[in-house]
C-alpha cells in the first residue's frame, strides 16, 4: 500500500468535497501519478466521480485544495487549467445537431482567441485528435446519429483536442457493451503507452481497471481505504471490506493482472 | 474560404475563413440565409412604411422619406407617424427574437424564452402600474408620465423580474428545468398583480392598459423610438459576440467548465443582457407575445445550426413583427394591435414545440 514515488503534478491536500447535503468526499489526499494510469475503484456513492470532479475542477472544494504543479487550481485561471487537464464528465450532453468534428474542434477553445477561431494547427491537432480514435470517418455525423461506443469516442477526441498532459475520465465505458468498452480502455493505454499522457479515471468494473491501469486508488465513505499496483489493491479482504463482497481474486492468463471471481454479498 | 479536407474529402462541418494569422470560424449557410433575411427585413420595411392607415402612393413615401416637403400632409405621415413605428416594429422584434436565442440557448430549452420567464409580464406590470396609478381621468396617460414614467416603469419592472428569476432559479448553478419553473411562477405572479391593477384603475386607464398589454406600436413616436433604437443597436452588437461563448455553455456546465469557460460570468453576462433587450422590446412594443418564442428556432432550423444564431434570430424577429404589424393594421377593417398577429401565428407553435418537447422526453 506504497504511496507512489514519481511526483505528481495533480495532488489532492485534505480535500473535502459535497453538493447541497453532508460531504462526500471526506479529508482525502492524493498525489496522481505522472505519466501513468490511475484506476478509482469503489461502491456507488464512495465519492469516486466526485472525486474526480473535484480534481477537475468542476467542484470547488468544501476545505483542502487541489493543486496542480504545486498551485491550487481555484488560483489559476480556468483557462489555464484547461490547457493543462482535460475532463470528460460522465455521460456528457452535446445539443442536437452537433457533428463530431465540431464538437471535437471544441477542444481547440482554451488556445483560442475570437479572431483566431481555427488557426491551420488547431485543424492539424483536430484531425489528429479524430484520428486517434478512429473517428475521421464520423467526422460530419451528428453525434445523436452515433451508436454508445462510437459517441464515446468523439467525446474522448475532444479531450484529445485540448492536447492535455492529464487526463481526467468519470466512467468512460458506461453504457458501452463489453467490445467497446474495451475498445476505449485500449485506447486511453494507446494515449498513455505512446504519448505519455496521464490519466485518471473511475471505473466500475474492477477486473477492467485492473487490466488497465498502472496504480489503483480503493475508496469508500469518502475517504481512500487502499492504493497501489492493481495486484496489491485487488485483493478478497479488500473486495471484501470496501464492497460487502466474497470474492476469489485470480490471476489472468494473459497479462498476470488481478481478476474478480465474485462468490456472493457477504452478510 | 478554406474547407478542412482530409484524405482528399472534405470536414463538411468545419469551414474556415483564414487571412495571415486571423481566421473565422463561418456557416456559408448561415451567412446566405442572413443576406437574404436582409434583403426580406428591407422589402417588410418597405411594405410596412407604404400601408399604414391610408395607403399612400410607393413613390411619395419614397420622396418623403428622402426629404422631398413639398406635400407636407405626406411628409409628415411618413416622417413622424410611420417612420417611428417602422423603426419600432425593427427594434422590438430584433430585441425580443435576440433576447429568446440567448435564453434558450443558455437554458438548453427551446421553452425559455423571457416571455415564459417573466420578464415581458413584469415589464406590463410596471406599464400597467404607471397607467393605473398615473393615469386617472378621460386623458388617460399624458406628459412627463406618458413619455418617460411608462417606458421607465417597464424598463425596470422587466429587469427586476428577470433578476429574481434568476436569484429564485440559482442554486449552485442554473438549471434549466428550474428556471422554467421559477419563471412560469414569476409569470404568473405579475400578470396576477397586473390583472388585480385594473380592477383600481378607472374604464379608460383600464382599457389604454389593455391595449399596451396585448401589445402595439399605436403612436410610438420619435421620442421613444429614438433612444430606444441606439440602446437596440449596442445590446444587439453585444449579443451577437457573446455567441461564441454560448454555444460552449450549450455542451453542459461541466464540458464548458473543463474547457475553460467561465461558465458562471459567461451566463450572467449574456442573460442580462437578453434581460435588457427583452425590457427594450417591451418597452417598445409592450408584451408582444412569441416573437422571442418562436424566432430563435425559425433562425435556427433555416441555418441548420446547433444552437439558435443571436444574429439571424434578430432578422427573423424583425420580419416577424414588421409583416405582423402590416397585416393586423390592415388586414382587416378595424385595424388591431400587432400582438393579436402574434398570438395567432404563435400561439399553435407554442403548443407544438411543447408536444414535441415532451414526446422528446418521454
Amino acid at each position: 500500500m506504497s504511496a507512489p514515488s514519481t511526483g505528481g503534478r495533480l495532488r489532492a491536500d485534505a480535500l473535502t468535497l459535497g453538493y447541497d447535503g453532508p460531504d462526500i468526499v471526506r479529508e482525502l489526499s492524493l498525489t496522481v501519478p505522472d505519466a501513468a494510469i490511475t484506476a478509482v475503484i469503489g461502491p456507488n456513492g464512495c465519492g469516486k466521480s466526485t472525486l474526480l470532479r473535484g480534481l477537475g475542477r468542476l467542484l470547488a472544494p468544501r476545505s483542502g485544495a487541489v493543486t496542480l504543479d504545486g498551485e491550487p487550481l481555484a488560483k489559476l485561471s480556468t483557462r489555464h487549467v484547461a490547457t493543462q487537464l482535460s475532463v470528460l464528465p460522465q455521460t456528457p450532453a452535446a445539443p442536437s445537431g452537433l457533428t463530431v468534428a465540431d464538437l471535437v474542434s471544441r477542444g481547440r477553445h482554451p488556445r483560442q482567441k475570437w479572431y483566431q477561431q481555427f488557426s491551420v494547427s488547431d485543424e492539424a491537432v483536430v484531425l489528429d485528435a479524430l484520428a486517434a480514435t478512429d473517428s475521421l470517418g464520423l467526422a460530419d455525423k451528428p453525434l445523436e446519429d452515433l451508436s454508445g461506443g462510437q459517441r464515446q469516442r468523439a467525446w474522448i477526441s475532444m479531450t484529445l483536442a485540448q492536447e492535455t498532459d492529464i487526463l481526467l475520465l468519470d466512467e468512460p465505458t458506461t453504457y458501452l457493451d463489453l467490445a467497446h468498452q474495451v475498445e476505449v480502455l485500449e485506447l486511453v493505454r494507446r494515449l498513455n503507452r505512446d504519448r505519455g499522457r496521464t490519466v485518471v479515471m473511475v471505473l466500475h468494473d474492477i477486473s477492467l481497471a485492473a487490466r488497465y491501469s498502472d496504480h489503483m486508488v480503493a475508496m469508500k465513505d469518502g475517504r481512500i481505504v487502499a492504493q497501489g499496483t492493481p495486484a496489491e489493491v485487488v485483493t478478497p479482504e479488500l473486495l471484501l471490506e470496501i464492497f460487502g463482497l466474497a470474492a476469489q481474486v485470480v490471476q489472468e492468463p494473459t497479462a498476470g493482472r488481478p481478476h474478480v471471481i465474485p462468490l456472493g454479498a457477504a452478510v | 474560404m478554406s474547407t478542412v479536407t482530409r484524405n482528399g474529402g472534405k470536414v463538411r462541418s468545419l469551414r474556415v475563413l483564414r487571412a495571415g494569422p486571423l481566421s473565422i470560424r463561418i456557416s456559408p449557410r448561415g451567412l446566405s440565409v442572413g443576406g437574404v433575411l436582409i434583403l426580406v427585413l428591407v422589402a417588410a420595411m418597405a411594405i410596412h412604411v407604404a400601408n399604414g392607415g391610408t395607403p399612400l402612393a410607393l413613390l411619395d413615401v419614397l420622396r418623403a422619406l428622402l426629404g422631398d416637403t413639398s406635400d407636407s400632409k405626406v411628409h409628415l405621415a411618413v416622417t413622424e407617424f410611420r417612420a417611428p413605428r417602422m423603426v419600432a416594429a425593427v427594434v422590438a422584434g430584433a430585441c425580443l427574437a435576440a433576447a429568446g436565442a440567448i435564453t434558450q440557448t443558455v437554458a438548453r430549452n427551446p421553452l425559455a424564452s423571457p416571455d415564459v420567464l417573466g420578464v415581458t409580464a413584469g415589464a406590463s406590470l410596471g406599464a400597467v402600474t404607471v397607467l393605473v396609478l398615473a393615469g386617472g381621468g378621460s386623458a388617460g396617460l399624458s406628459g412627463l408620465a406618458a413619455t418617460m414614467g411608462m417606458p421607465l416603469a417597464a424598463f425596470g419592472a422587466g429587469v427586476l423580474s428577470g433578476v429574481a428569476v434568476y436569484l429564485l432559479a440559482y442554486r449552485s448553478g442554473i438549471d434549466s428545468y428550474r428556471l422554467v419553473l421559477v419563471g412560469l411562477g414569476i409569470n404568473g405572479f405579475a400578470v396576477s398583480l397586473t390583472t388585480w391593477l385594473l380592477t383600481l384603475g378607472d374604464v379608460s386607464s383600464a382599457a389604454q392598459a389593455l391595449t399596451w398589454m396585448m401589445g402595439s406600436l399605436n403612436g410610438k413616436d420619435w421620442a421613444l423610438v429614438q433612444p430606444m433604437g441606439v440602446i437596440a443597436a449596442a445590446l444587439l452588437l453585444a449579443a451577437v459576440f457573446c455567441g461564441r461563448w454560448l454555444l460552449l455553455t450549450s455542451l453542459g456546465e461541466d464540458t464548458a467548465v473543463g474547457l475553460g469557460t467561465r461558465v458562471g460570468a459567461v451566463r450572467l453576462t449574456a442573460l442580462t443582457i437578453a434581460v435588457l433587450l427583452a425590457s427594450v422590446g417591451t418597452v417598445v412594443a409592450g408584451p408582444l407575445v412569441f416573437v422571442a418564442l418562436a424566432s430563435p428556432q425559425i433562425a435556427r432550423i433555416l441555418t441548420g445550426s446547433v444552437v439558435p444564431p443571436v444574429a439571424v434570430s434578430a432578422l427573423v424577429g424583425a420580419v416577424f413583427v414588421l409583416l405582423a404589424d402590416t397585416v393586423s393594421a390592415n388586414a382587416l377593417s378595424v385595424a388591431l394591435p400587432v400582438g393579436v398577429a402574434t398570438a395567432v401565428v404563435g400561439a399553435p407553435y407554442l403548443i407544438y414545440l411543447i408536444l414535441r418537447y415532451q414526446r422528446r422526453l418521454t
